[in-house]
């Protein structure tokens, strides 16, 4: 059985895998057997759960100088690995660093490379969804061996339990990684909730919102349901909310399970990050507003009156 | 300090996109081609660099030849100079492909910094940047919210999940920028005018010293099997606030067994 690579993603809170890593596992078996490849420490302990979701080994790149210069060093390592493993695939996560990573390794090494995927076949075919989620298209990497970036949120994962080795990578930092160097880490966002877009629920606000204090509302209701915080561009624009918050076409892309839309309008700059959605929720004053057609179930009134109910009501019913 | 800003044509970022059935490349002529919203901060950014340190900042662009008004634009908010490699065997080209013809256009020049908006908002891939850093051997300093220049050490906050990173790096070097890095500024009538009489150098593939057949969609390496619009949703409820409003969601929740 051929050897796919899948470079873990690591909680920076915990040290643990997040769960887009069990994601990639459940795809990449698709294509082979899997392998995973751990930055930093904790890699040992995440063993027993790479294993449980397919793993057959992780390879542990420790060492605080590899993790001090960005991107580079994961190419240098997966470019490594993908030679002495003679891997057939490379799975990432659709993160800033995956993305980089999987374009600089498909440079170096003459590949294609696929962004973006939501699934992946048997046969390496992938989907994705473009333009917003208006149109879904099937690609396949036809020259070296297939990069994907896969989005969060994606597939379920699916244990398929194996034993997993450890091996411990003998890596040093290249010239190339050396041309860039990380001198501090500053945590600006807002602590507490899930990233936003790894998030099964996505309580979001924009302009009806009305300015930052109207966004306590969106967090509470985010709050009682375990959910992330998300913002039209209109209210980054204007300030209210952090702007890594951005859902959209300049912001981020997301597909929760559930997403709340609240006072947003629903102009195609936003509908371009959150169309591929499962469930929609829209409240909004305006009964014209474009993204109750996208909603299954929507509100047309205050948000300020029917927020505060609706957090209301679950709590009371979680109590 | 010579400076280098890689733009983008694209779709109007309001326009609803398509592939082409014939060859599933994204529909330029479907929608009006603007600058790519984050390659406007790109453009300020350089401008604002070069204001403050000296030197000329340089557009370069890959793209048809109707790209020229993307130059146009970039030049007309205050760019010096441009570069626009067109050519008829570029339709179709990969990341792979563009990286190379953009390093190349860029190779040899003397810049001292190449920015880029961190993606563009039709393909939305976010790989060239680093693709052309990979290729031009440089440091690459991306999706960075704040940049700072003193001689040639460059200092960004790269954007993360938790906040930001700070990254130092040295000149020469690729860096991109996301869009609450500035305010780009409008064109100037007077700037609109200027831009007229400002030197674009059109170049081609063979004039950077590549094979018409690397490049293009039969030389790509990836490849569309097939597409579809994406079924429209069914409509779903939308009710009235009575007072009830939340009541009502928090009942379709439960019945979805989110709560």
């Amino acid at each position: 059985m051929t050897t796919v690579l899948v470079l873990a993603e690591r909680d920076s809170s915990n040290g643990t895998a997040k769960k887009t890593t069990l994601e990639l596992l459940t795809l990449a078996r698709r294509l082979g057997e899997p392998q995973v490849v751990w930055f930093g420490d904790q890699g040992s302990e995440a063993a027993s759960v790479l294993g449980e979701y397919g793993a057959s080994a992780v390879h542990v790149v420790g060492g605080q100088d590899m993790a001090d210069h960005p991107v580079v060093p994961i190419v240098d390592v997966l470019q490594a690995l993908v030679a002495e493993l003679d891997a057939t695939a490379v799975l990432v996560p659709s993160s800033a660093d995956g993305k980089e990573a999987a374009g600089r390794l498909a440079v170096r090494i003459g590949s294609g490379v696929i962004t973006d995927a939501v699934d992946i076949s048997e046969s390496g075919v992938a989907t994705q969804s473009v333009f917003g989620g208006s149109t879904v298209v099937h690609s396949t990497v036809t020259h070296g061996i297939g990069i994907y970036t896969v989005r969060p949120n994606s597939v379920a994962p699916e244990p398929a339990p194996t034993t997993c080795g450890v091996i411990e990578v003998d890596s040093t930092v290249s010239e190339a990684a050396k041309s860039a160097r990380v001198v501090e880490r500053t945590v600006a966002g807002k602590g507490g909730r899930p990233e936003l877009t790894e998030a099964a629920v996505v309580v979001s606000g924009g302009r009806g919102v009305g300015g930052s204090e109207g966004f306590e509302v969106i967090e509470k209701l985010a709050d009682s349901l375990g959910a992330a915080v998300g913002a039209s561009r209109a209210a980054t624009d204007a300030g209210w909310y952090p702007h890594q918050y951005q859902v959209g076409q300049t912001g981020k892309t997301v597909s929760p399970q559930l997403y709340i839309a609240n006072g947003i309008s629903g102009a195609i700059q936003h509908r371009a990050g959150m169309q591929t959605s499962k469930v929609v929720v829209v409240v909004n004053k305006d009964a014209e507003a474009p993204l109750f057609e996208l909603a299954d179930f929507g509100v047309v009134g205050d948000l300020f009156e029917v927020v505060p109910q609706l957090t209301d009501e679950i709590d009371s019913r979680s109590n | 300090m010579k400076i280098a800003v890689c733009v983008k044509q694209v779709p109007d970022t309001w326009a609803e996109k398509t592939l082409s059935a014939e060859d599933s490349t994204l529909d330029r002529a479907a929608a009006d081609g603007v600058l790519n919203e984050l390659d406007e901060y790109a453009v300020e950014e350089a401008l604002q660099l070069a204001e403050a340190h000296g030197g000329e900042v340089t557009v370069v662009s890959m793209g048809p030849e109707r790209a020229a008004e993307t130059v146009r634009k970039a030049l007309s908010m205050g760019a010096d100079a441009g570069i626009h490699v067109v050519d008829d065997s570029l339709h179709g080209s990969d990341a792979i492909a563009t990286s190379a013809v953009l390093a190349a256009a860029l190779d040899g020049k003397g810049f001292d910094l190449i920015v880029f908006g961190s993606e563009s908002t039709d393909a939305r891939m976010s790989v060239i940047p680093a693709m052309v850093a990979e290729r031009l051997g440089i440091a690459q300093l991306t999706f960075a919210q704040r940049v700072s220049v003193s001689g040639s050490d460059v200092t960004i906050e790269r954007v993360t999940d938790y906040g930001f990173d700070t990254v130092t790096g040295s000149t020469p070097a690729v860096i991109s920028v996301v869009e609450k890095i500035n305010e780009p500024r409008y064109p100037s009538f007077k700037g609109i005018m200027a831009a007229k009489k400002k030197p674009v150098d059109t170049v081609t593939v063979a004039d950077l010293g590549l094979e018409a057949a690397t490049v293009g969609q039969a030389a790509a390496w990836s490849a569309v099997q097939d597409f579809a619009a994406r079924p429209p949703k069914p409509a779903g409820t939308v009710v009235t606030d009575e007072g009830d409003g939340g009541s009502r969601i928090a009942a379709y929740l439960t019945e979805q067994k989110f709560i």
